[in-house]
């Protein structure tokens, strides 16, 4: 018998089963946006009670429904609010915030423990300007945390926070009991004092 | 000397295309390793606004997604024009999604319920009204960690 060679596999095709299968994904699928604000909402209450807060110690935020900034009385662009909101959290005019660069004004608030900011909607601003809002707001409490954590323990707040919070993290042995104190005592420095007031209803 | 002359033979040679398998592979593994699977088509518009103080969620089986917007072009004519919210697959109103909540926590290990994140994908023309309303029902079944959806840039334009 003579012997045959086995004959080669017509691999032409091949390509278009991949592209059958690739165009099949891009059809199936998204690029998933995964990231965000995350903020921590207040518990439910029916009637919430009203803390005694000195006037001083709170920074009120007023949106309108033309998307204008109203800070403490004051017209505001929304540039300036970070910066504005840092000078309100570390103005230490007490003097007992022994980490705080504030201008220990009188007129504002004593220490960071007991600085509010409070924020107020009209229902008809847009949820744009909101989260503008928000993140100028965020953005000056982490300003103030990273920096504290990097000068105490030379890794930012935000990465911390971030390893701290994942559920991955519990499979390594030991890190979450080792990050739970720093964490907590970034947090106990610049407590998130940030305080939502219900939208006047007008639509 | 005809050694030299059995090259030319006039005309050009294809072009291989053994290697086009592998380019399409590539991009095949690309794609199913960089994406998601649609588990909901939105019947609302939905453009993110952005923020740059953003945090990565966690993966996905710690997230549930509400989504809220104006209803696309063509739902405009049976849901109308004033912005709906989405839970999953179908248009809710703003109670339903206490019961969301509850059967999405159902759904879960017992275990991850405590990391699980309501994913607020709400479009930037949306009035806040109604975002106050979602997370007054949010509170209510104290789903208390929520994750302002945004994409990356500056919001601030």
């Amino acid at each position: 018998m003579a012997k045959r060679e086995a004959p080669e596999v017509n691999a032409g095709s091949m390509a278009d089963i991949a592209f059958l299968l690739l165009i099949f994904f891009l059809v199936t699928t998204t690029i998933g946006v995964d990231q965000g604000i995350n903020r921590l909402l207040p518990r439910y209450e029916e009637n919430p009670p009203a803390p005694p807060i000195n006037e001083r110690n709170i920074l009120r935020v007023l949106v309108n429904k033309d998307n204008q900034l109203l800070v403490n009385e004051q017209l505001m662009d929304i540039k300036d609010l970070r910066q504005a909101a840092v000078d309100f959290l570390e103005n230490n005019g007490d003097g007992t915030c022994g980490y705080c660069q504030g201008k220990k004004n009188s007129n504002s608030s004593d220490n960071p423990d007991k600085a509010v900011i409070s924020l107020m909607n009209d229902g008809q601003t847009t949820y744009q300007t909101y989260i503008a809002v928000q993140n100028e707001l965020v953005a000056a409490y982490y300003l103030l945390r990273d920096r504290e954590s990097k000068r105490r323990y030379g890794v930012s707040y935000r990465e911390m926070e971030y390893v701290y919070n994942d559920p991955a993290s519990k499979a390594t042995e030991g890190l979450v009991d080792e990050l739970e104190p720093k964490v907590k005592k970034i947090q106990d420095m610049f407590p998130m004092r940030l305080s939502e007031a219900e939208p006047k209803k007008n639509f | 000397m005809s050694k030299f002359k059995k090259k030319k033979s006039g005309a050009i040679p294809a072009i291989s295309t053994a290697s086009l398998p592998d380019i399409v592979f590539m991009l095949l593994f690309f794609f199913m390793t960089a994406t998601t699977m649609k588990d909901s088509d939105l019947m609302i518009e939905n453009k993110l606004p952005k923020a740059d103080q953003t945090a990565k969620l966690h993966k996905k089986q710690y997230v549930m997604y509400i989504y809220a917007g104006k209803p696309s072009e063509r739902y405009r004519s049976t849901l109308g024009q004033t912005d709906r919210v989405q839970l999953a697959d179908k248009i809710a109103n703003v109670g339903e999604i206490r019961n969301f909540v509850i059967s999405e926590r159902a759904s879960r290990n017992s275990e991850d319920e405590k990391y699980l994140t309501a994913s607020l994908k709400i479009d930037k023309d949306v009035k806040m009204g109604l975002v106050q309303d979602i997370k007054q029902e949010l509170r209510k079944v104290d789903q208390l960690k929520v994750n302002y959806t945004t994409t990356q840039g500056n919001p601030i334009d």
